[in-house]
């Protein structure tokens, strides 16, 4: 269970999380929804160390992430597909997933598990990363972070600028991490995306904590996402 | 001499300059390429590996082979040390800003330069090559009876010097072997490509950065080694070998191995054959020409890439 408690954080002098609180369990998704700029993206790096905190606590069951090196929050079972996928783009496809596999010690079987998730993948193992399409480095970002075996899984707009097909691919795989007990937190911008498969939404805005939306209220207020969203 | 025999002495002189060449920009590329960071204190890692390999040399005593052994290995991982101990406690606190690195690797050069002036002294001293066999060169000359080898007067070299070249080559190929081929070398070309990234996949970045700056400064060490029988060891030695590894990874493509080996052997080559025909002076000028050259219609340099 991931929580997040009174987090304050941000770049240099510039704040950009107040307060904010959150939580995510195991087995649900839970979508973090807000405008551009509302701290999204920053809440997923602060959860991963990448920003520090200046007030607050993160916690992943009983340990304490925010106290960690940066270095040693992925080994807690986290992983992490951030926003524009910003893979290793001169390293080949399966380097690329050795990084991703040497972080929790994983063997060529973690691997082969990911790689019956991506088939594809698998066709292009000895390819550069930066030679895939759009939609296979999505799936290759995906994969490296599901090399860690993560018991939580952060996911900042997977689906930006793929193709249905790619969507759907995507949207599969967090569905089954989803069965498979992983915790899923999922940036997106995407209403309908969020509809099909979030358990739980949080609205932030400016940093701060909007609103929060159980799977029952969603399928009721698709409108009042709309309107904050302002979409 | 006519020309061609001489052509080829040139030729020789240039390649034992561009080997350990090579071997320094490696370094030089290798820190600039991971880290970001431009060592302007690699000369006189380079200059310490020298100096040490005389003290190392003087110490062990025993015979040149075994002196030069111990100066081989003890001199570059004594500097490496000491670069990665620079590292953590200077270039680490100051978060890798590219502009105050260049300043504190400034620092850096005048405190290990000045440190060897009041230990070593300002002698330059050889170290005692661990075999130095002349060979005599041939050459062929169209005669009556056709093409005919003779051995020119004059035209020879020493087994130290081919020994240098082909000892540059074989760790040069480690360096690549390690860097494509290893773990280690995975971890270092991931943080190279996107450090943040890599630390979402925990890699500890900044025991990278210690390891490669370390590895580095004991790579111009070892090139400091090689070229202390040839040329004695200074503490002023690192100024001209830094100015020439910065033309080396200038005109390579800063942070491109294959660009720097290419470099290093053109620059060296270049350099060796000028300076026999005509001057070191007219050598050094046109390598900085041909930087400045690079700059203007190829600033990313001869293998690097535009950035994105």
């Amino acid at each position: 269970m991931l929580r997040i408690e009174g987090l304050t954080a941000g770049y240099g002098a510039a704040t950009v999380l107040r307060d904010l609180t959150l939580s995510a369990a195991p087995g649900r998704i839970t979508c973090l929804m807000g405008r551009n700029g509302a701290g999204k993206t920053t809440t997923l790096k602060a959860i991963m160390g990448l920003v520090r905190p200046q007030a607050g606590r993160i916690q992943l069951d009983d340990t304490v992430i925010s106290d960690l090196s940066p270095h040693r929050v992925p080994a807690q079972g986290i992983g992490y597909v951030p926003q524009g996928r910003r893979l290793f783009g001169e390293l080949s496809v399966a380097q690329n997933l050795r990084v991703g596999l040497m972080t929790r010690g994983s063997g060529a079987e973690v691997q082969e598990e990911v790689l019956d998730l991506f088939p594809r993948l698998r066709e292009r193992m000895g390819q550069r990363a930066d030679t895939l399409s759009g939609g296979e480095q999505q799936m290759l970002a995906t994969a490296r972070a599901l090399c860690l075996r993560p018991r939580l899984l952060l996911l900042d707009e997977p689906t930006e600028g793929l193709q249905p097909s790619m969507i759907e691919a995507i949207r599969q795989v967090i569905l089954t991490l989803r069965d498979r007990g992983a915790a899923v937190l999922l940036v997106e911008q995407r209403i309908d995306a969020v509809l099909a498969m979030a358990d739980h939404v949080h609205l932030i805005e400016n940093g701060r904590n909007l609103e929060d939306f159980d799977a029952a209220q969603l399928t009721r207020a698709p409108d009042r996402l709309r309107r904050h969203l302002g979409v | 001499m006519e020309f061609g025999p001489y052509l080829m002495l040139a030729m020789l002189e240039g390649a034992v300059l561009a080997a350990v060449l090579a071997l320094m920009a490696s370094g030089l590329s290798l820190t600039f390429g991971v880290m970001r960071v431009v060592n302007v204190a690699h000369g006189e890692f380079y200059m310490l590996g020298a100096v040490m390999a005389w003290f190392v040399a003087h110490l062990v005593g025993g015979g040149a082979a075994i002196a030069f052994i111990a100066a081989a290995v003890i001199a570059p991982l004594a500097v490496g040390a000491m670069a990665a101990a620079a590292d953590m406690t200077i270039l680490k606190r100051i978060d890798y800003d590219p502009e105050r690195t260049i300043v504190a690797t400034i620092g850096l050069l005048y405190v290990i330069q000045q440190v060897t002036l009041m230990t070593y002294g300002a002698d330059a001293r050889p170290v005692e090559p661990p075999f130095n066999s002349r060979i005599a060169l041939p050459w062929f000359e169209w005669g009556e009876e056709g093409l005919a080898l003779y051995y020119p007067w004059g035209l020879s070299t020493t087994s130290y010097k081919l020994f240098v070249i082909a000892a540059a080559a074989v760790l040069i190929l480690a360096v690549r072997l390690f860097m494509t081929r290893t773990k280690a070398g995975l971890i270092m070309r991931a943080t190279q490509l996107d450090s943040e990234m890599a630390t979402a996949f925990g890699i500890p970045v900044e025991r990278v950065y210690a390891a490669v700056f370390g590895i580095g400064a004991g790579l111009a060490a070892l090139a400091g080694v090689l070229i202390v029988p040839v040329q004695q060891a200074h503490y002023l030695m690192g100024g001209d070998a830094l100015l020439l590894s910065f033309i080396v990874v200038i005109i390579g493509g800063l942070g491109s191995m294959a660009g720097t080996i290419v470099a290093a052997i053109l620059i060296g080559m270049s350099d060796g054959i000028i300076s026999v025909f005509f001057s070191p002076t007219l050598a050094k000028i046109l390598a900085t020409l041909l930087v400045a050259l690079v700059l203007v219609f190829r600033p990313q340099g001869l293998f690097g890439s535009r950035p994105r």
